[in-house]
């Protein structure tokens, strides 16, 4: 079918076609609202559900157009689970997103094909996404072409597509995965997460198995891409340092849930939350006089099945009192600093917290 | 790039190859052309089976024609190099023509098993939850009896002749064909690059098209040849039963039948119909270790 | 471990009683009914139908499988047709000829398997390597009812030296003279299951051999036996698995050995009852040998999930 038929057909009436919609910018590109997946652990005596891994938590967060998102925690946090129910690749049990203002999955919404066509994803195993059987430029060509694009002209595309990651047509279209190194490969799923032309692109740990040096060399190349294509980058990663250099904002997610969010230089300078904090302390400096001596994390994060009552971070917590092991902190905007949210009683002053009377201070 | 410097070697001809490519499907050839013992394996099952086909070519006997005076005669009779069978037919011959029903019952079964189990397995595989429950569990039941047992039960019950060996068979390897194919499937379904193909929007079927057949057929074609090997001695057992091809039907597992009660006087060729039996399944299960080497399967 | 093991056995209900099923439909599919297969057709129809009338024949198919499978529960397997004795006489006194044959068989070929994949992988790329692989793979392709006309007319025939045929005693073996008989059989069923887990074997420990904490072992100085005994313990769970299959095929599939030996086991119980329309026996046979199979499987998954804890799904 064609594509722009598909534009018209899937818009709400009122609104008009996409295209059209949204001149002023006034709503977000995409917002994550009440976002929420528990996947359910076999076990028992017939294999019942006896236990609920609680991946994702009530998550709400908004990107902005043009911007790049990072989002950092450490494994097990619900990052990759939160890229997955991005793409709607899972199903979230709760919760909406919305493209452009436009839920999706739902009657009068977006479709989820016309999702696709606006949000693509870079996964982490440069190898485990292509398909060994097939071509690359065929990978590449492979979206398109399931939209509706003839075959040769969807080959032509990837020709395009090659070129633009730097990679010579001519040399490349026609190998398999296995010929081509790792990075070679993530330029090749770069280009595939082009194919369809979409607004977003989601980087799940997309630089994270690569090499040092072929890891800058993505890393410029998704830069130059975000520029020449207008793109807008969700950044997943637990290193902490990529994630400054690429991300206008940064989220920090623990135990499923948001903790912190703010422009990445903000946080990185002057994180709020406890955790934040001592993520960021664990990272390497290169100016021996900020180095940390002690272990700022002590510990496993919890057992995400049975999160800790009330703070999911208290178990682990310096700062934690009575009242966070009562209550769930919500993620509010900081007064200081409109920009910046926190989930953390510390930063609320009628939370009960002996410091939160203090906390504009620190 | 990163590996330009491997192409240094001789620019010309490291470029053509790199462009084009080398498909799985054609490395898997080169390997197998490295094989000798695999080709020479598959050459014999070729010969085997030219001979069986265009039977008349290699015989002047005919294989039905018995003759009270020429009954049981050993191995060299001149006019019968191979001896004759308890009725007096020419041996050689009924080895030939024998072969035919014989091969027939032992690639068919898998040949029908691998369309109807492939297909239930890739199909659960793919489809996941209740569909897939439902095939599986039912595959259980099945999986139940001991392969020959089930055949067994089947004809037994059934009653003897071709087809309903064919069908017995049938069913006893619908199950371990579902079980790979459905495992192979659900292992590939997981794969980055399905859901890759997912998030380019894609319908199920194209994705079943284009990403996981090709990455499945493989793996269960593999496992299905080293099936015929199985199914060869087992057909050929069900006839020597009396259970599956009815006499006077030339079939090496009914002439090893007849032929036992003549064991007293010529007790090698009693043994000769089996030779058949072994070489033939022998080579199939040479082919299929061939076969999953080059195209490095595990299973 | 508990769970696990109750769950196994609960799941082997239903796959019971599908077993039970398909057992009961494919007698049901068979064309004719028993008393057209007992009653010679001259005799009048009257007769039939009260004999059919008799045996419950003339109600709803799901009435008479629920009949019959209650019967099944409480060990009531019916009267053979053909003997008029009842059928768990005859079959439990097969399967135990039938045990006498499979127990020496399965030990033999399972210890020769072992020994052969485990010296073959230990020397991998020797000739013994290649003579020892050889003989795996000639013997999962060998049609082992030949091997067993083969071994008669070999020891029997020409030498002269083992008897051909039958069981020659009841019960255990107790002589010489007895075990003589049992020496073609055994050697002759042992052969499948020697090739299958020989290769089985060597191809585990030759993965085994190559992995990286294989090689730590021996960085860490400790005897190639504490090595031996890694890798053994690494490969058991998946040979066990497989021995328990075959275990499950010898008792199953030793009907094309017992015809050849005339051994009057459950396989030659099933081959009389087949050519004399022995309903009740066949069925009741049928049944037994695929609940032993079923059983022999859970034993199997209870032992493999003990030995490697990854099992216990």
């Amino acid at each position: 079918m064609s594509l722009l038929k598909h534009h018209v057909t899937t818009g709400d009436g009122a609104l008009g076609p996409l295209s059209q919609r949204d001149p002023s910018r006034s709503k977000p590109l995409l917002a994550i609202e009440h976002l929420t997946k528990h996947f359910p652990l076999q076990g028992g005596l017939f294999g019942r559900r006896r236990a609920m891994v609680q991946a994702v938590d009530d998550v709400s967060f908004v990107v902005e157009r043009g911007e790049t998102l990072g989002i950092v925690g450490e494994s097990g946090c619900g990052k990759s689970t939160t890229a997955r129910l991005l793409m709607h690749l899972i199903k979230p049990d709760r919760g909406s997103i919305a493209f452009r203002g436009q839920r999706v999955g739902v009657a009068g919404g977006l479709s989820q094909r016309e999702l696709h066509r606006q949000m693509q994803m870079v996964f982490q195993d440069s190898y485990a996404s292509l398909n060994p059987r097939l071509p690359v430029a065929m990978s590449i060509a492979f979206g398109p072409f399931v939209h509706g694009l003839g075959k040769t002209e969807a080959l032509r595309r990837a020709a395009e597509l090659l070129e633009a990651v730097g990679l010579e047509p001519a040399l490349f279209a026609n190998r398999y995965p296995h010929e081509l190194s790792g990075g070679q490969r993530q330029r090749i799923n770069v280009a595939r997460a082009l194919a369809l032309e979409p607004r977003i692109v989601i980087l799940d740990e997309a630089v994270s198995a690569l090499d040092k040096s072929v890891e800058a060399q993505v890393l410029n190349l998704l830069a130059d891409l975000k520029v020449r294509f207008d793109l807008t980058y969700v950044f997943i990663s637990h290193d902490l340092n990529v994630v400054r250099y690429i991300s206008d904002r940064v989220m920090v997610m623990y135990l499923g849930k948001v903790v912190e969010i703010g422009p990445a230089d903000r946080v990185y300078r002057d994180p709020q939350h406890p955790y934040t904090r001592a993520l960021l302390s664990a990272m390497p400096s290169m100016d021996p006089r900020r180095r940390t001596r002690q272990a700022p994390l002590s510990g496993d994060p919890p057992n995400p099945v049975r999160p800790p009552s009330g703070c999911r971070f208290r178990t682990r917590c310096p700062l934690a009192e009575a009242v966070c092991e009562k209550a769930a902190p919500a993620l509010l905007a900081l007064p200081s600093d409109g920009a910046r949210a926190v989930a953390c009683h510390v930063h609320v002053p009628t939370s009960g917290h002996t410091r939160a009377a203090t906390a504009g201070a620190e | 790039m990163e590996d330009s410097a491997t192409l240094a070697a001789d620019p010309a001809m490291a470029l053509k190859r790199a462009q084009q490519g080398k498909s799985y499907w054609r490395r898997v050839w080169e390997r197998l052309r490295e094989d000798k013992v695999t080709l020479a394996v598959i050459a014999v099952l070729g010969m085997l089976l030219i001979m069986v086909v265009f039977a008349p070519w290699f015989t002047i006997h005919d294989p039905y024609a018995g003759s009270v005076l020429r009954r049981l005669k050993p191995v060299g009779t001149p006019g019968h190099w191979l001896g004759t069978d308890e009725v007096g037919r020419d041996l050689w011959s009924r080895m030939l023509y024998g072969g035919r029903l014989s091969l027939l019952a032992g690639v068919a079964p898998v040949f029908l098993a691998l369309l109807i189990g492939g297909f239930l397995g890739i199909l659960a595989g793919y489809a996941g939850g209740l569909l897939n429950s439902a095939v599986m569990r039912l595959t259980d039941v099945l999986y139940a009896f001991p392969s020959i047992l089930l055949a067994i039960a089947i004809t037994g019950i059934l009653g003897a002749g071709l087809q309903n060996t064919i069908l017995a068979l049938t069913i006893s390897f619908i199950p371990p064909i579902i079980r790979i194919s459905e495992s192979v499937t659900t292992q590939v379904r997981h794969l980055d690059f399905v859901e890759a193909a997912r998030a380019s929007g894609a319908r199920r079927l194209t994705i079943m098209r284009y990403h996981i057949l090709s990455n499945v057929l493989g793996p269960i074609l593999v496992y299905a040849t080293s099936l015929i090997s199985i199914c060869i001695i087992l057909a050929a057992g069900l006839s020597f039963l009396g259970l599956g091809v009815t006499p006077p039907s030339a079939e090496w597992g009914l002439m090893l039948n007849n032929l036992r009660q003549g064991i007293w006087a010529s007790p090698l060729v009693a043994a000769l119909p089996g030779v058949m039996i072994f070489i033939t399944s022998m080579c199939f299960n040479l082919m299929s270790d061939g076969l999953r080497q080059a195209m490095d399967v595990r299973l | 471990m508990w769970a696990f093991t109750l769950r196994r056995l609960l799941y082997a209900v239903p796959v019971l009683l599908g077993v039970s099923m398909l057992v009961f439909a494919l007698i049901h599919l068979a064309p004719g009914d028993v008393v057209d297969i007992l009653v010679p057709p001259e005799v009048p129809k009257e007769i039939a139908d009260s004999l059919r009338q008799r045996f419950h024949l003339d109600e709803q198919l799901y009435v008479q499988y629920v009949a019959w499978l209650g019967r099944l529960m409480v060990g009531d397997f019916g009267v053979s047709f053909f003997t008029g004795r009842p059928v768990a006489e005859e079959l439990f006194g097969a399967l135990g000829n039938t045990l006498v044959l499979a127990l020496p068989a399965a030990v033999l070929g399972f210890l020769l398997g072992i020994a052969l994949g485990a010296l073959a992988a230990y020397n991998h790329g020797t000739w013994l390597d290649k003579l020892f692989s050889a003989t795996a793979i000639i013997g999962v392709s060998l049609p082992h009812y030949w091997v067993g006309i083969v071994l008669v007319a070999i020891f029997a025939v020409v030498l002269n030296l083992l008897p051909a045929q039958g069981m020659g005693f009841e019960g255990l073996p107790t002589s010489w003279e007895h075990v003589q008989h049992l020496v073609l059989p055994v050697v002759t069923l042992s052969l499948i299951p020697m090739g299958v887990i020989s290769r089985l074997v060597r191809a585990n420990v030759l993965e085994i051999l190559s992995q990286e904490f294989v090689g730590t072992l021996h960085a860490k100085g400790l005897f190639s036996r504490r090595v031996l005994y890694h890798t053994l313990k690494n490969a058991a769970p998946s040979a066990l698995a497989l021995m328990g299959l075959q275990f499950g095929y010898l008792l199953g599939g030793s009907i094309l050995v017992e015809t050849v030996f005339n051994w009057p086991g459950s396989g030659g119980l099933m081959n009389l009852a087949i050519f004399r329309r022995d309903v009740p026996v066949l069925s009741a046979t049928i049944v037994v040998l695929a609940a032993i199979f079923v059983v022999i499987n859970i034993l199997v998954d209870v032992l493999q999930a003990l030995l490697d804890p990854r099992m216990r799904r």
